[in-house]
């Protein structure tokens, strides 16, 4: 369009689009798109709030937890400075001890004493006992100091503390996630593996994921038939399936566990018939539960809808005309489903694979009733750590490993097989 | 269209809001009413025995108090712990143990106990720090009763040969079968240390040296594939009733509980039981007038002997020994099944929660890595 100057029509002003007030049209199209954003972050901005505070700022927390280590430097200071001068070898001197004294009195006095000797129980065993003790005699002492301690508990000999008291007397500690790794320190403050018989978490880690994969295998195998049958049936029957599928989906988690123990027990349901049957003898009842395998069958049980689900949403998207074409130029039923229709329902196994794995890595209620001593897996070590031992930077450590393994492997298979995931 | 939608939106949003005037009004009319303790114990036939025993008669005698029983006394410490480091205690007295108690008071979460002054004398006036048996009482801790864990088994033996020692939980030979055990290093390593010929009073001695401790876990291996780990208390009786296992540990009233209610045919073995006291702690809670109150009453000489009637659990006080009586409901005599009843009490561990407390972090990782291997 061609403007000459003085005889613009007035929807132009210096040859720019104006609106019908004489506003810039162009400024007055970015106010109305800021709005529509606003609007919509309006719109999210309960839902992200509530994300915020019931899930970012928990795990972060839980993750700080795991290097968060302020009770020796809060509860005994100037025992920590005074161990800047100790020669590492020999017993501390009198200065130490004098130190240590006043600071233990004053944390029985503050009830600190009882998080002080946990902490450093989690470190060397019989510490929290030596702590406890000696804090309470330590108010009636007199100076010199060192041979009472000495006498109090025989841990006060070994020169071990000690270097465990510098090693934690920092702000910020790395020995839960040693411990988390099956590591230790030994007297020469290397890091190095804990005693064959002392080894648990690498070991579950493995198992964890093992598990896990074997049962998003059997999901995959038991799921793919149902959703392919499903996606094919004509609506009413599809339906039945469907409930069929969201029926157990429905039913609480505890109910389906309780189930799965009374049909799998060795005097249960599944062993009993074969018994009657005669396919066993009575004296070799299979072990199905109270280890590996009830795991694995009643994770794959529990988890089934989560795979199926993704399938058929996916299958249902797929032309039934690609296969009858794929036919008609000449292939077979194996190559036209091989060739045609099983690549274009990888987003689903994509989708039902991702989930089902990263759901089973984080079970607990389920290995826990049925799983026995093999079964077990890191979630259940988590949760005693956070119930039963109360070592809380322990179980952070390795729920945080846990989580950045997750990740990883996420991460990993957005780069192997993109990120196209179909959910539900 | 849009009308009609509009209006449906109003709708919606006016109900939401009558809905919420109700809630709010029918809360505060609560509050209003009632003061409420939330007491936290062990749940099932245990919290029921102290429903029966303290709280209802309590009740009774302050209608203006509600108490809530809260299931959470397994996991006692880890709630008082996050409860006192969120700043919003929400229990007012809670039922742990007394190894947890002696943590609990150490890390200053819960309220030290003057127990003369604030305990009911017994009935021929002793105070109640010498009626309550010597060494039962801690700095923080209110006992109640003293229970055991024992070895039960079913009674289908065959051959009048039937087991009747913890030896007997580690002969395969003469018992075989599966053996359920719970799934952590306490009971079982005094155990196994008992068994293979230490005295109940010197258990405790041998397992704080190296050496003890791979004895006591050598011996456990002989059993180790014959043995089914349970975490929860109720899965030991379901385990032995399912026919799953011969031989299972747990809790005393537990077991008396499915042999006498339930008609299970178990034995419990009373041999090496592992014997414990089980009490109260007071959190720092609003509502610490009406809890100190309530534990005057319900700890006196009386009403711990009542606990004994529907519950086979011995009573802290040597003053209401005397005092237990049948059960409430099955008219059984309370006084042969409790652990400490001299039929029972022959060979005894006491459990040592100092030892615990040093050793356990070791001990249980060593134990989790065992049960692996």
């Amino acid at each position: 369009m061609q403007t000459i100057a003085g005889s613009e029509p007035e929807y132009m002003k210096n040859g720019q689009l104006v609106t019908a007030d004489g506003r810039l049209l162009i400024d007055s199209l970015k106010t109305a798109e800021r709005r529509r954003k606003f609007v919509a972050f309006a719109f999210a901005f309960p839902l992200l709030m509530f994300l915020m505070v019931s899930f970012i700022v928990p795990i972060v927390q839980m993750m700080w937890r795991s290097v968060d280590n302020p009770t020796l430097v809060n509860t005994i200071p100037n025992t920590l400075l005074e161990l800047t001068n100790w020669d590492g070898q020999n017993l501390p001197n009198e200065a130490m001890f004098a130190a240590l004294a006043a600071e233990l009195a004053m944390a029985q006095q503050n009830r600190q004493v009882g998080s002080l000797a946990v902490r450093m129980n989690y470190e060397i065993s019989a510490a929290r006992g030596a702590f406890i003790q000696t804090a309470r005699q330590v108010g009636g002492w007199e100076a010199p100091f060192k041979e009472q301690f000495l006498d109090a508990h025989r841990i006060w000999n070994d020169p071990e503390v000690y270097r465990i008291m510098i090693r934690e007397g920092r702000l910020l500690t790395s020995s839960y996630f040693i411990s988390a790794t099956d590591r230790t320190f030994d007297a020469d403050g290397n890091i190095v593996l804990q005693p064959e018989n002392r080894r648990i978490y690498i070991r579950l880690f493995g198992r964890t994921f093992g598990m896990s994969l074997a049962i998003l295998v059997f999901t995959l195998i038991l799921g793919f038939p149902i959703a392919f049958w499903m996606a094919h049936l004509p609506m009413r029957y599809a339906n039945l399936l469907m409930i069929m599928v969201l029926l157990p989906f429905w039913t609480s988690l505890l109910v389906r566990t309780t189930a799965w123990i009374v049909l799998l027990q060795q005097e249960g349901v599944i062993n009993s018939s074969l018994v009657a049957v005669g396919l066993l003898d009575d004296a070799h009842r299979l072990p199905l539960m109270y280890n590996m395998t009830g795991t694995v069958i009643a994770m794959t049980h529990i988890l089934l809808p989560f795979m199926v689900l993704p399938l058929y949403s996916v299958m249902k998207t797929i032309p039934p005309s690609y296969l009858r074409a794929a036919r008609s130029l000449g292939a077979n039923n194996w190559t036209a489903f091989r060739r045609v229709y099983f690549p274009q329902t990888l987003p689903g196994i994509g989708a039902g694979g991702v989930l089902v794995f990263i759901i089973a890595i984080g079970y607990y209620i389920t290995p826990a009733l049925v799983g026995g001593q093999s079964g077990r897996m890191i979630s259940n070590m988590i949760a005693f750590h956070m119930q039963n031992s109360l070592n809380w930077g322990l179980a952070a450590a390795l729920a945080t490993i846990l989580l950045v393994s997750v990740l990883i492997l996420y991460w990993a298979y957005n780069k192997l097989v993109g990120a196209d995931i179909k959910l539900g | 269209m849009e009308s009609t939608s509009k209006r449906f939106l109003w709708i919606i949003i006016a109900l939401a809001i009558a809905a919420l005037v109700i809630v709010v009004l029918v809360m505060s009319n609560i509050e209003d009413r009632r003061t409420s303790l939330t007491i936290v114990s062990w749940g099932g036939a245990y919290t029921t025995s102290q429903q029966r025993a303290y709280h209802d008669p309590w009740m009774a005698m302050n209608p203006d108090v509600q108490i809530v029983n809260d299931d959470g006394s397994a996991n006692a410490l880890a709630g008082l712990r996050a409860q006192s480091q969120a700043g919003n205690v929400t229990w007012d007295l809670v039922d742990m143990l007394p190894s947890d108690a002696q943590l609990a008071c150490d890390e200053g979460i819960i309220m030290p106990i003057n127990h003369d002054a604030m305990l009911a004398p017994a009935p021929d006036g002793t105070p109640a720090s010498r009626d309550f048996f010597a060494g039962s009482l801690g700095e923080c801790f209110i006992p109640q009763i003293v229970y055991s864990t024992v070895l039960t088994t079913t009674s289908q033996w065959t051959g009048g040969n039937s087991p009747s020692t913890i030896k007997d939980l580690f002969d395969l030979e003469n018992f075989p079968g599966r053996r359920a055990l719970q799934d952590r290093p306490g009971t079982n390593l005094e155990w196994a240390l008992y068994a293979d010929g230490v005295h109940p009073d010197d258990v405790y001695d041998v397992l704080s040296t190296p050496r003890g401790v791979d004895r006591a876990f050598a011996k456990l291996d002989t059993i180790k594939d014959q043995i089914i780990f349970w975490t929860e208390g109720a899965q030991a009786p379901q385990l032995l009733a399912d026919g799953e296992v011969v031989f299972a540990t747990g809790y005393n009233g537990r077991m008396f509980e499915a042999i006498e209610v339930e008609g299970q045919s178990f034995e419990i073995i009373y041999d090496g039981q592992i014997v414990e006291w089980d009490g109260w702690v007071v959190p720092h809670g609003p509502n610490v007038d009406a809890v100190m109150d309530y534990l005057f009453f319900a700890t006196d000489t009386q009403r711990l002997a009542d606990q004994a009637r529907y519950i086979p659990y011995g009573p802290a006080r040597a003053s209401s020994a005397p005092l237990v009586g049948n059960h409430a409901d099955l008219g059984i005599d309370m006084n042969q099944h409790m652990p400490t009843a001299p039929s029972n009490y022959f060979a005894p561990i006491n459990l040592d929660n100092d030892f615990w407390a040093d050793y356990g972090d070791e001990l249980r990782e060593r134990f989790a890595s065992w049960m692996l291997q």
